[in-house]
């Protein structure tokens, strides 16, 4: 039993036994029976099916469309052009915040990135409607595609991420450099990588005159009705979104995107309901995706190994049209303590998509830059990468000097280290060989991620039976929300999972922020214990000043809510139960409503973050180059944890991205067309079974008494970041050759000079 | 997807009028290139035959020792045959190494054989492609080329058969049973898929309205000596980079008879008989095997990306001569190299 302490009323406590537990996932059997309500499961009576033409060039303007020969298709309802599309309230291309990106929606007839929509044709039937697509035959004025990190004019950019400094920079670097007895300099690239979600991004549009409802998997409800609200000059309460499960989001589903628009627009067009898929291809584009980047780091080290100075530069690029730098260089400024540490990047515009944020936007790519970098430091003082890092341990986040709200980034190399076995490894490369010849490497790598915190709302209630009802519009995809968010707000409320009544993913229910940042259950959850400690605290003020009640009088001693009952704190022989204190007053109900933010005051106090060790075991065979990856063991602390199976999953999902960023993804561009030529899941490769060893994750106990008040920090984006490292890292141990270029492929190793037969 | 008719075929005369009747039609077996095809708008055929009725889907013993394979019988069928995994492993072994198991479970014999290549160019409409829409170019040839053909390319088409299959039947010496307007014939296995030259719009020397019936395996024993060996990016559902096909045959410490065929290196499963009579006579050992790896790759040529391939399919010859050679084939089960 845990309990939870209540910054709102400190008088008052509750006590679950929910929070901490391993459930299963409540929605578990919807998904696994097919029962669960995908957005293209929606078929509203008389919906019609839309499909998008998009763009085969990569910049330039579209001449020509036989919108005629799409008509005539049989099945064809209409062709949505840039001349008859419905017009809009707001410009696509307005940008009135670092959060609003810009869209597609034929608005013109410039093509600016490859799979731009062009067009939309809506017909009776998916197979109509996608015929009618290929019968625009569209014709272009093509100009040359900008592509690659070279060639195109460089620039810093106003800000990287979502609105961060581009620049930043502690004590002086040049000269911590110069005084150092051993320099690294070190260029690592990584490339192109999208979303790619099981789910491809999918809309249902009704309107019923200027009312609108919708069924589209989004990771922010309450922004996406913003948005809708704004581009079509409609009140939010007129549109309705339903988002029970997203197939996967990974910040793809972040924003609302072009063609999720098109779907609005193009039921607005014909006058009923439409159904727009993305085709697979379809999200290599307008849906977003991970800019690709060229990482530079410097490192100086004393005689002694510890850092004298730290410089991570990073070129990245962004659309033509639009701002989003992969930032990361920002990964080197918390992990590793050093008296200068300077960060910067440059970017270039490409005719691409807009990149966008992809699970640990900028920790992802930083972190593999400046693990591998690291690993090479270590190499050349001669020390064990994980002593050298304990060597640089920051005490205090390094480039603010703000104490951690809490670090068990100790324990974690500890455990994490003594269950991989670590302190055997050999320091040198190519040492290692397994009982069939193959290569064997260790590797490590530090994982972090900011403790972020969103602003949401949540409604609580108690009812007459003494039930409750807890509500907040936040998004489960895939991650858990759905079982999480509720053992909070049963805790939350002093009662059984079972006997509350847990609603989210609509629009019309409190705002519960974005679920993403790895900041949903923090956020939303601290909406819903809020909202729990006032609908408890009014439950008590009914109860304390009632004269008949075995409460009356204890509102100073406080209460401790439990079980559906409230008892006395400083005598528990005396309770009463919701149910009956509701009957007494009368009230069918009691309802509070609950907030959360995050403190600018402690945040301004302390450094929050997440960390983590992930230890990586790969077997290279020794002339063919073949990598596997055949062990990976992470150690996590992340505060307080929820619901240990669910973290643990977020965990093994994050190293599993780990093993395809480091040996699988990569988006092909064609240099002189600009086309994404491999955009389809037979050959945008991401690991299959075969290629997942034994994964495990440990999770290390932390108590955060700032981050908020239930302790928690966030688990979803963490296990990318140092798992990527780490097997580049066991792959210089097990080969002696460094590939700093991702993924680590087969060439890689050979024109490293992998020895011979 | 463009409208087609859909006719079913109840015997194999009915196939065979059907498609002499419609010359734009296609055959569908197990769907799995030919709908993706056809969602890309690279296939557009008017007519589309589903011969999944015929009597084509069994495996039978041949006169002279050897077996017929149906040109219906699935990929998985065919890999987990008894006979096949007992006397023609290297076969099983190659066909495991494929696709995943989905893919094999629809996969059959003869649209393997017809599986067409994995260029992207050629499934990207939006590119011009010499195989696809021919005298259009071949952007591959300086362009996005990593999992190109290193052998026998022209300069009109790099792209390779990607099929695992074929590489093992290649090595096995099979033949090819066919039927078509002017009745039946057999093709041996080396004279069945072309190279580019300058018609890399056809992939194989069948004529137009021709049906597989079957492929024939003769009986010969390798199965003391043999492996399948595939490099790829994944452990799988991965083409191969450049996979191996070895079966030898060793009598008192000599190489008596030896077939070597590789995958992903070329625009048909890469025979090399010439190499195979330097391995016959020899004495297994690096030194041999580096010597027929080296006559494999005499011609090979890099267009960038793919070079890499040159060097990576000599070491996998040699790796694969070698497990044959020990009698260790490799496992597609427990991928692990030895
Ligand atoms: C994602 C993916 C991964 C794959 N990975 C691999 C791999 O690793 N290795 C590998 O070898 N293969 C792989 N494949 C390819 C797979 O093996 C082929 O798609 C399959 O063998 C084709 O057989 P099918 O019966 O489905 O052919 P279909 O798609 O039905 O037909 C293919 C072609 O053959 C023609 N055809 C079929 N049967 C006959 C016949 N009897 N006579 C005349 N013409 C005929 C059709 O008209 C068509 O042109 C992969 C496929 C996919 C989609
Ligand atoms: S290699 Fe062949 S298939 Fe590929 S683009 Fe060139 S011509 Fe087309």
């Amino acid at each position: 039993m845990s309990e939870i302490s209540l910054t709102q009323n400190p008088a008052h406590v509750r006590h679950g036994s929910n929070v901490g537990q391993p459930l299963t996932r409540r929605d578990g059997l919807l998904k696994v029976t097919g029962a669960a309500r995908y957005a293209a499961d929606n078929h509203p009576e008389s919906m019609v099916y839309a499909a998008l033409a998009v763009s085969s060039i990569a910049r330039g303007r579209v001449t020509a469309l036989d919108v005629a020969a799409a008509k005539a298709h049989p099945g064809v309802i209409d062709v949505m052009t840039p001349e008859n599309r419905p017009p809009l309230a707001e410009d696509p291309d307005a940008k009135n915040h670092p959060f609003m990106f810009r869209l597609d929606v034929l608005q013109n007839d410039r093509v600016r990135y490859p799979n731009q929509p062009i067009a939309v044709v809506i017909a009776d039937t998916l197979e109509a409607a996608t015929e009618g697509a290929a019968l625009l035959a569209p014709r272009y004025d093509v100009e040359p595609a900008r592509v690659g990190l070279d060639g195109n004019e460089v620039f810093t950019p106003q800000g990287v991420g979502v609105g961060n400094p581009p620049n930043d920079s502690h004590g002086d670097v040049e000269a911590g450099l110069a005084a150092a007895s051993r320099r690294v300099e070190a260029t690592y690239e990584t490339p192109a990588q999208y979303h790619n979600p099981m789910e491809p991004h999918a809309i249902v549009a009704a309107w019923d005159g200027d009312r609108l409802s919708i069924d589209t998997p989004t990771q922010g409800l309450a922004m996406a009705v913003g948005r809708v609200a704004g581009l079509f000059g409609i009140a939010p309460e007129d549109i309705h979104i339903r988002s029970p499960f997203l197939g996967g989001g990974f910040g793809g589903k972040g924003v609302m995107s072009g063609p999720q628009v098109l779907g609005i627009l193009a039921a607005r067009m014909v006058g009923r309901p439409v159904k727009l898929v993305l085709r697979r291809e379809q999200m290599y584009g307008p849906v977003g995706h991970r800019g690709p980047t060229r990482q530079t780091l410097r490192l100086g080290t004393a005689g002694d190994g510890a850092l004298t100075a730290l410089a991570h530069h990073t070129r990245t690029a962004s659309s033509t049209f639009d701002d989003f730098f992969e930032p990361a260089s920002n990964a080197s400024h918390t992990l590793y303590a050093s008296p200068a540490i300077a960060t910067s990047h440059d970017g270039v515009r490409l005719d691409t998509g807009t990149p966008m944020f992809m699970r640990a936007p900028g920790e992802a790519t930083g972190s593999l830059a400046l693990e591998g970098a690291l690993d090479e430091m270590a190499e050349a003082c001669g020390m064990d990468p994980l002593d050298f890092r304990l060597k640089n341990y920051a005490e205090v986040e390094p480039t603010s000097g703000k104490p951690f709200s809490s670090k068990a980034l100790r324990e974690c190399y500890a455990q994490g280290a003594e269950r991989f076995g670590w302190a055997a490894r050999p320091l040198q490369p190519r040492q290692m060989r397994d009982a069939s010849g193959l290569l064997v490497g260790w590797g490590m790598g530090t994982a972090t991620f900011p403790a972020l915190m969103f602003q949401a709302e949540a409604r609580a209630a108690i009812k007459s039976d003494g039930t409750g009802l807890m509500e907040t519009g936040a998004q489960d995809m895939g991650q858990g929300a759905w079982t999480a968010l509720a053992q909070i707000a049963a805790d939350g409320l002093g009662l059984d999972i079972d006997q509350v009544e847990f609603r989210a993913g609509t629009s019309d229910l409190p705002d519960a922020g974005i679920a993403g940042g790895s900041g949903h259950t923090a956020t939303a959850g601290m909406a819903l214990h809020d909202a729990g400690a006032k609908v408890i605290a009014r439950l008590a003020d009914l109860a304390t000043s009632a004269e008949n009640s075995p409460l009356f009088g204890a509102g100073n001693a406080g209460v401790v809510a439990r079980d559906g009952r409230l008892f006395r704190r400083d005598d528990e022989s005396r309770s009463e139960s919701y149910a009956d204190i509701l009957a007494r007053a009368g009230l069918p109900e009691i309802e509070a409503r609950g907030k959360s933010a995050a403190d600018p005051a402690v945040r301004n106090a302390y450094a929050m973050h997440a960390h983590g060790a992930v230890f990586a075991e790969v077997k290279v065979h020794p002339e063919l180059g073949q990598i596997r990856v055949t062990r990976l063991v992470g150690a996590f602390a992340a505060g307080r944890v929820i619901n240990p199976r669910m973290v643990e999953s977020q965990y093994l999902g994050g190293m599993i991205w780990g093993v395809s960023f480091a040996l699988h993804e990569h988006a092909i561009t064609d240099r002189r067309s600009g086309r994404i030529m491999n955009a389809n899941l037979a050959e945008y490769h991401v690991p299959v079974n075969a290629d997942i060893p034994s994964v495990e994750a440990i999770l290390v106990e932390e108590h955060d008494p700032h981050v908020n008040a239930l302790g928690i920090k966030g688990v979803g984006e963490i296990g990318v970041t140092g798992t990527a490292g780490a097997i580049a890292n066991a792959v210089w141990h097990a080969t002696g050759i460094r590939v700093r270029h991702l993924p680590i492929g087969l060439e890689g190793l050979l024109a490293g000079g992998l020895g011979d037969a | 997807m463009k409208r087609f008719d859909y006719v079913r075929a109840n015997d194999v005369g009915e196939a065979v009028a059907a498609l002499a009747a419609s010359p734009a039609a296609r055959i569908i077996a197990g769907g799995t290139n030919l709908v993706d095809l056809m969602k890309y708008d690279v296939e557009t055929p008017e007519r589309v035959i589903d011969i999944n009725r015929l009597p084509l889907n069994t495996i039978e013993a041949t006169e002279s020792g050897g077996l017929k394979i149906g040109a219906l019988v699935s990929n998985a069928d065919l890999a987990y045959d008894s006979r096949i995994a007992e006397r023609y492993p290297l076969l099983s072994s190659a066909l495991l190494a494929g696709a995943s198991p989905q893919l094999r479970n629809l996969a059959t014999t003869g649209g393997n054989l017809l599986q067409r290549t994995r260029c992207y160019y050629f499934y990207d409409t939006g590119t011009p492609c010499n195989k696809r829409e021919p005298g259009s170019g071949c952007p591959a040839i300086e362009g996005v080329n990593r999992i190109h053909a290193i052998l026998g390319t022209s300069d009109q088409c790099i792209a390779t058969h990607p099929s695992d299959m074929c590489v093992a039947m290649a090595a096995l010496d099979a033949k090819v049973h066919v039927i078509g307007p002017g009745g039946e014939r057999t093709i041996a296995f080396e004279d069945f898929h072309r190279l580019p030259g300058d018609m890399p719009e056809k992939d194989t020397n069948l004529q137009p309205g021709d049906l597989i019936t079957a492929v024939e395996l003769p009986a010969e024993d390798f199965t003391a000596h043999h492996s399948y060996l595939k490099l790829r990016d994944r452990q799988s559902y991965a083409f191969a980079l450049v996979s191996v096909a070895a079966a030898l045959k060793i009598e008192d410490g000599r190489i008596t008879q030896a077939r070597l065929a590789l995958g992903g290196v070329a625009h048909k499963p890469w025979r090399d008989t010439e190499a195979e009579a330097m391995l016959k006579n020899s004495t297994p050992g690096v030194a041999s095997f580096s010597a027929a790896a080296a006559k494999v790759l005499e011609t090979a040529r890099g267009y960038g990306e793919n070079s890499f391939k040159i060097d990576l399919a000599r070491r996998a010859i040699v790796r694969t001569l070698k497990q044959a050679a020990d009698g260790t084939p490799q496992s597609q089960t427990d991928k692990r190299i030895r």
